[in-house]
């Protein structure tokens, strides 16, 4: 993977660039020795590492404020990072960048009932938040598999979605309110207990912005009642078009689950060995529909989903009884990924996004693929919206498998923009993808966008070599190329 | 000398743009022109009239998204929904008649442009939730796209967020694409009469609080409840608090029986059935229910607990000249206020009274003359206004789109 170039002088002025970090938070909140510095060397995309310059762990948003301010004038790039559970190399470090590190700001700063909203710190771990209120019955909806680490920092600058988010949305449809830290130094506030922010929608934005525009040192998030019940329905079928079409034929019917996952075969036994959550190991396509509300709602649509799932031809169907039967079923989707690297050394987590009726196309194409290149290949995908993880199993070791494992990746993603998809559904572009957003992207739109990142980020010193493929200069991408005196089009009515 | 230019396609929008930047000429941004009242006046000569560009460009049921030109009416895109049973379930509002033109005329390049919702927009989010992708053409007379047509999509900054609520200020938006829900089989609304605003706004809060999962919520004082054209509305002559619940019949009727348990003592209840809450609801996302006289309106969006506070600093501020009426939406987080006979819409004091619990408050109708002079939007702290207008900058470095239509520097 090619980074941009080190600046020489920042890594020559590396001891005053500690020291002054050190004036800022606490000594042991700055970290530069080699053996510690490893611990940060990449996130949860493994296949890349790289030790930073040094990393820093603030506690509140002065500190952010001045780091970033003395970064500024260092020149040093920084590199914010969460819990580092990206999949997509957002938050790997750069040799000449400082490493942000939130994981310290982690406190949950009011929980306000009467406008069913909580304001916490980038570094509180999304369960963390659930967790606060559960006592009084709510919970925040948004629920990636890695809720238990992830941070809610993270999860906005990544737009992180979960398995329920069909029905409650990804994390830019929950949060109300942000502050954020410019590279400058500047403290903005966007939102707040209200909805729809004022003035442009810089919280959207920000929201998905893979930590390039600005530091988030704060979050206010909606909560919501839980559900009076939750129950799921695992089906297996025969065919994977069979599920396909359950899927379908269920959202024609104006059903719109809390959530709906399909595994393939290869999935489903991985996860069966490790969970034993009872998964039927015959099923080429299994399902799982979970349906929440009020009781009557649940059971009376449990009713509609169980007849739909036998019309498609299901082979198997069973239904949650108990929380702690509906908790099982999902132990094996929710442990996919951990299943996976228990059945192949190394892995990579793909994440494009479908229109649903291409589902039997694309995964007959990437079986070709399989074959062609080698390499084994297990799909978990959020049937519901069309968020396709396909898992290439490859082991590094082994001489040219991690290059083919990458290009059979990189095959799979441009697959999915040709059937009228797109590259990332949730996990971001980061390092992994930034190459390929040619393929979804022409010049001019790509530049567009870095013209947004040039008001929040003008020096291009935040998080840089993620998501764009080629780098701009503030001032080279605000040139205007003026054609001045065409005959104004004819053909354009006119009065 | 004034012109307007009306493009049929998303190239000679491209032109025509160009020629402007070339040219260095203002451009006023128009739909079907439905909400030109709202916003700062602006001093533009020539027009780009996007109401030529219109047709589906891709609507796929099965697939819940739906793109269409800009310029597409919102009328003909709820007709094709309603044929499969679908709709826009932010519910988009129509400032038509309160903005003293006629209803349905709105474009769905205007809806997004503006960032109209309804009173769904508390349960299933904002315009700028429901749009997957743009297109559009920047104020460089660049052609740029975001998003796609699928929900999950996080590929590249989400700058279709960015076109919501812009009003036009930073791209001629050319196709916009949005994701589309199935039509509930039920939907009914309790109504609860006789409550202050303060305890209207508790009971909301309380159903918001619930697991009943209610996707309107909204309190009409009594003068507003009396000109609902609903009669079980205006029979009891007293303020109503609605609370509307959608879904599978049985799940409608138990949820409503909920309700009507949990507040019976708080006053008499009622329960409007299928066209009288479709009605109400429509009244009140339309804002059809406060003074015919058509003083200044102000839409506040505030934390809903801060509401009836909000309303009473105001009420107690206001010269006794001048009347006030208001309208709750949002379980009290979105206040529409309406003034008579106030100078300068009584801005100040409308903005000093959610100073204190935040929030931003909007004026959506005024004359030419008062939306001139003070500001139509709030004000923004000195940072924030900076960044906005570096954020124009990129998209319209001249200014040409729009010019002064959100703000008098940007
Ligand atoms: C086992 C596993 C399961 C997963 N399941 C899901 C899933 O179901 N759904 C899903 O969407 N994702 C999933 N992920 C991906 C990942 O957990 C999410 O992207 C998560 O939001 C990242 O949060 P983090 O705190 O670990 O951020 P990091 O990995 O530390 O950082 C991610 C990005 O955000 C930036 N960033 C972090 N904090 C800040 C901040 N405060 N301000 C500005 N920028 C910041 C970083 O620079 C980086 O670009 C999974 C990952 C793993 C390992």
């Amino acid at each position: 993977m090619r980074m941009p170039e080190p600046d020489q002088s920042v890594l020559a002025a590396r001891d005053t660039l500690i020291a002054s970090l050190q004036s800022i938070v606490a000594e042991e909140g700055v970290i530069w020795s080699e053996n510690q510095l490893k611990a940060y060397e990449s996130d949860g995309l493994t296949a890349y590492r790289q030790l930073p310059l040094v990393v820093v762990l603030p506690e509140d948003t002065r500190q952010v404020s001045e780091i970033l301010k003395i970064c500024s004038e260092h020149g040093a790039k920084v590199v914010p990072r969460g819990a580092g559970t990206s999949l997509s190399g957002g938050a790997l470090p750069l040799a000449d960048g400082v490493l942000l590190a939130l994981g310290k700001f982690n406190r949950i700063l009011e929980i306000d009932y009467e406008n069913r909203c909580a304001v916490v710190q980038p570094g509180v771990s999304n369960l963390a938040i659930s967790e606060a209120v559960a006592d009084q019955g709510f919970y925040y909806a948004p629920d990636p598999s890695s809720q238990i680490v992830c941070s809610i920092g993270g999860n906005v600058a990544e737009n992180s979605g979960g398995v329920h988010c069909l029905k409650y949305g990804v994390t830019t449809n929950n949060i109300l309110g942000l502050e954020i830290v410019l590279m400058s130094g500047e403290i903005i506030r966007l939102g707040g207990k209200h909805l729809d922010p004022e003035g442009y929608d810089l919280m959207g934005v920000m929201t998905g912005s893979e930590g390039l525009l600005g530091v988030i040192t704060e979050v206010t998030v909606r909560i919501l009642k839980r559900p009076e019940l939750a129950r799921a329905v695992l089906v297996g079928f025969p065919e994977l078009e069979d599920g396909g079409q359950f899927v379908a034929d269920l959202i024609g019917a104006g059903i719109i689950p809390a959530g709906m996952e399909m595994m393939d075969k290869p999935a489903t036994h991985a996860a069966e060995e490790y969970c034993q959550a009872g998964y039927p190991l015959d099923a080429e396509a299994l399902v799982i529909v979970e349906l929440d509300g009020h009781s009557t709602e649940v059971d009376h649509l449990i009713g509609q989903v169980e007849e739909i799932a036998h019309k498609c031809g299901a082979s198997s169907l069973r239904t949650s009884q108990s929380e702690e039967e509906r908790l099982n079923f999902w132990s094996g989707r929710k442990a996919a990924f951990s299943s996976i690297g228990r059945i192949s050394p190394d892995y990579f987590c793909m994440d494009g996004t479908i229109p649903r009726r291409s589902l039997p196309e694309v995964l007959k194409r990437m079986a070709q693929m399989s074959d062609r290149f080698g390499l084994r290949v297990a799909n978990v995908f959020h049937a519901g919206d069309g968020n396709l993880h396909p898992l290439i199993l490859y082991d590094a070791n082994q001489p040219g498998e991690l290059e083919r494992a990458e290009e059979f990746g990189a095959e799979i993603l441009k697959l999915c923009v040709e059937v009228g998809g797109v590259l990332t559904g949730e996990h971001g572009v980061g390092v992994e993808k930034r190459d390929l957003m040619g393929v979804m992207f022409s010049e001019a739109d790509l530049e567009q966008q870095q013209r947004l990142k040039c008001a929040f980020d003008p020096e291009g010193s935040l998080n840089p070599g993620k998501v764009f493929p080629t780098l701009h200069r503030c001032a080279e991408l605000g040139r205007m190329h003026v054609h001045r005196g065409q005959v104004p089009f004819p053909d354009i009515e006119r009065f | 000398m004034s012109e307007t230019y009306r493009p049929a396609d998303a190239d000679q929008v491209q032109e025509i743009v160009a020629w402007a930047v070339a040219e260095e000429r203002p451009l006023e941004i128009r739909g079907a022109g439905s909400k030109r009242a709202l916003g700062r006046p602006m001093e533009v000569c020539s027009t780009l009239d996007l109401s030529g560009l219109t047709g589906l460009t891709y609507y796929e049921p099965g697939e819940l998204v739906l793109a269409a030109c800009s310029g597409t009416p919102l009328s003909v895109i709820e007709a094709k929904l309603g044929e499969n049973a679908q709709r826009l379930a932010f519910e988009p509002a129509d400032y038509g008649s309160i903005l003293g033109g006629t209803a349905g005329q709105s474009t769905i390049g205007g809806v997004l442009a503006c960032n109209i919702s309804g009173p769904r927009r508390i349960q299933v989010g904002a315009a700028r939730d429901h749009c997957l992708g743009v297109s559009g053409v920047s104020g460089r007379g660049e052609a740029f796209k975001s998003g796609g047509r699928v929900v999950k999509n996080v590929t590249g900054y989400d700058l279709s967020k960015l076109m919501a609520g812009s009003y036009g200020t930073l791209a001629a938006l050319t196709e916009v694409t949005f994701k589309v829900l199935p039509m509930p089989e039920k939907t009914r609304t309790v109504l609860v009469f006789g409550l202050s605003v303060s305890e209207g706004i508790s009971v909301l809060g309380q159903a918001s609080s619930s697991d009943l999962e209610p996707s309107g919520l909204s309190h009409l004082p009594a003068a507003a409840a009396s000109r609902c054209s609903v009669g079980y509305v205006t029979q009891p002559g007293d303020s109503v608090s609605a609370i509307r619940i959608e879904g599978p019949a049985p799940s409608v009727e138990a949820r409503c029986r909920s309700l009507r348990e949990m507040f019976e003592d708080r006053g008499a209840t009622e329960e409007l059935h299928g066209h009288n809450s479709s009605t109400l609801w429509r009244e009140i996302a339309d804002v059809d229910l406060l003074g015919e006289a058509g003083g200044d309106l102000w839409r506040l969006s505030v934390p809903p607990s801060t509401a009836a506070g909000v309303v009473d600093r105001i009420g107690a501020a206001l010269p006794s000249t001048c009347d006030a009426e208001f309208l709750f939406d949002w379980a009290g987080g979105l206040v529409w206020l309406d003034i008579n006979a106030a100078k300068d819409a009584a801005h100040e004091l409308v903005r000093d009274a959610l100073a204190a619990s935040g929030g931003h408050a909007t004026l959506i109708r005024a004359s030419e003359e008062v939306r001139r002079t003070i500001p139509v939007f709030q004000p923004t702290s000195p940072g924030l206004a900076a960044l906005n207008a570096r954020v124009k900058q990129g998209f319209d470095p001249r200014g040409l789109l729009n010019p002064g239509r959100m703000s008098a520097e940007y």
